[in-house]
């Protein structure tokens, strides 16, 4: 990096969890710092057309049918179009239907992420990283992102490198207990993994619900991933043992923890 | 499925020192099982604000922007020998009595850290403090020398982001 460009950090609160931005290659600092707060903003208005918790947002008021479609934001048809493309893909592990109601919420961090990011990258930033509650999309570089090890609360299992884009997305049955189940029985997946992490160049929108699905398939999960174009998967399962596909070793920090 | 659920407060500890240990916020936060924090690290958190730092790109710190609760305590940032400093926190009361925690950054990085008060009360404390200090170093050590940016991990709430290890490089913003 040369010595002449800044760095700026933000923590912002947004959709329940804590969004961590790390932008780096920072000549132009005014420009980018409005990049910054289009982007803050950007996240803040996702939670509110998509927060479950507020009855007045569009995703709600869709679902209740009181507002068509056609009177939606342009990002909810976006998004619901990519919750289908998601279901489609991977063939219904993950869902937006679960439980009756309409919920983009599996897909909506990690989209929204990755748009906060191309809106801080269009303002000259040369280096970005995004994490939204254990999510990331990486810009520029080189970033090293450690992957939490799932048996061992403040350890890293692995540490990824990479100086290109790139979506990360870990899944795992997280601190409120497992909220991913699996959609054609209702409970929790089998051959249940403690995380998967999924690395995807296109970004975070795919890695995300891959990083679902595949924690919904369980020991399912592997030959999907490996099968996939544009994805790599690393896994920790409840024994502690781990398994990668086959490129992921392309990610995996020289010297890590 | 779930042997990550156990909320003892072991592993509370061992979190929270793992935030402790990144050098700016100093708050071991402890935490009743399955309860609200004795002591959390005052993070950015309210509703729409933020922390934001901007540093130099050669810089090992950050410097807090806004005032919003990343300060170092009393003792931040006094210099020592060979370009290091030294870090104290705050003193904070938790369940088992008062803790302090103090670190050594040198070159950006973590090279020490040491609790200057710890609980010793009783047998129970006893035992908490042996087990939390030597992982305080362990936490150090793992996010220092693994030279991450950033975690990615099962998803985190708000309040599960202020013990985590993201949130502790937020702070510390090396």
């Amino acid at each position: 990096m040369a010595p002449d460009t800044a760095r700026l950090r933000h923590v912002e609160e947004s959709m329940g969890t804590v969004f961590s931005f790390d932008i780096r290659g920072v000549q132009d600092e005014p420009r980018v710092r409005a990049g910054l707060h289009a982007a803050v903003a950007s996240l803040h208005r996702a939670d509110e057309l998509f927060s479950t918790f507020r009855p007045d947002s569009q995703i709600l008021r869709l679902g209740r049918g009181e507002l068509a479609l056609s009177a939606c934001a342009r990002e909810v048809v976006e998004v619901l179009e990519l919750c289908a493309a998601a279901e489609r893909e991977s063939a219904g592990w993950f869902t937006t239907r679960y439980a009756g109601g309409l919920d983009p919420t599996g897909l909506v961090k990690g989209w929204a992420v990755e748009r906060a990011v191309r809106m801080i990258a269009s303002s000259g930033a040369g280096s970005v990283c995004l994490n939204g509650g254990g999510d990331i999309q990486l810009l520029g570089g080189p970033w090293r992102v450690g992957i939490s090890d799932p048996l061992r609360p403040g350890g890293l299992a692995t540490v990824i490198e990479t100086g290109e884009g790139l979506g990360v997305a870990t899944s795992g049955p997280a601190e409120r207990g497992c909220h991913v189940l699996d959609p054609y029985t209702g409970r929790p997946p089998v051959g249940g993994l403690a995380s998967v992490t999924v690395v995807c160049p296109e970004g975070l929108t795919t890695a995300d619900t891959r990083a679902t699905a595949a924690y919904a398939m369980g020991e399912r999960a592997r030959g999907w991933l490996e099968a996939l174009p544009g994805a790599e998967g690393f896994a920790v399962m409840p024994d502690g043992r781990t398994w990668t596909t086959s490129g992921f070793h392309r990610y995996v920090a020289k010297v890590s923890a | 499925m779930k042997p990550t659920k156990t909320r003892h407060p072991l592993r509370r500890i061992m979190i929270g020192a793992a935030a402790t240990a990144s050098g700016v916020v100093l708050l071991l936060a402890l935490k009743q099982p399955g309860g609200t924090p004795v002591a959390g690290a005052p993070v950015g958190a309210g509703a729409g604000t933020g922390v934001s730092a901007t540093a130099g790109a050669g810089g090992s710190t950050a410097e807090p922007g806004g005032g919003a609760g990343v300060g170092a305590g009393d003792g931040a940032g006094e210099p020592a020998a060979g370009g290091s400093r030294t870090v104290v926190g705050d003193a904070v009361d938790t369940q088992y009595g008062p803790v302090q925690v103090r670190i050594t950054v040198a070159g950006g990085k973590i090279t020490k850290s040491e609790a200057v008060q710890a609980p010793d009360a009783d047998a129970r404390s006893q035992s908490v403090t042996a087990d939390a200090v030597p992982q305080l170093d362990q936490a150090a050590v793992t996010a220092q020398n693994a030279r991450i940016d950033a975690v990615s991990g099962a998803s985190y709430t708000s309040q599960g982001y202020r013990d985590s290890l993201q949130s502790a490089l937020d702070k510390a913003g090396v």
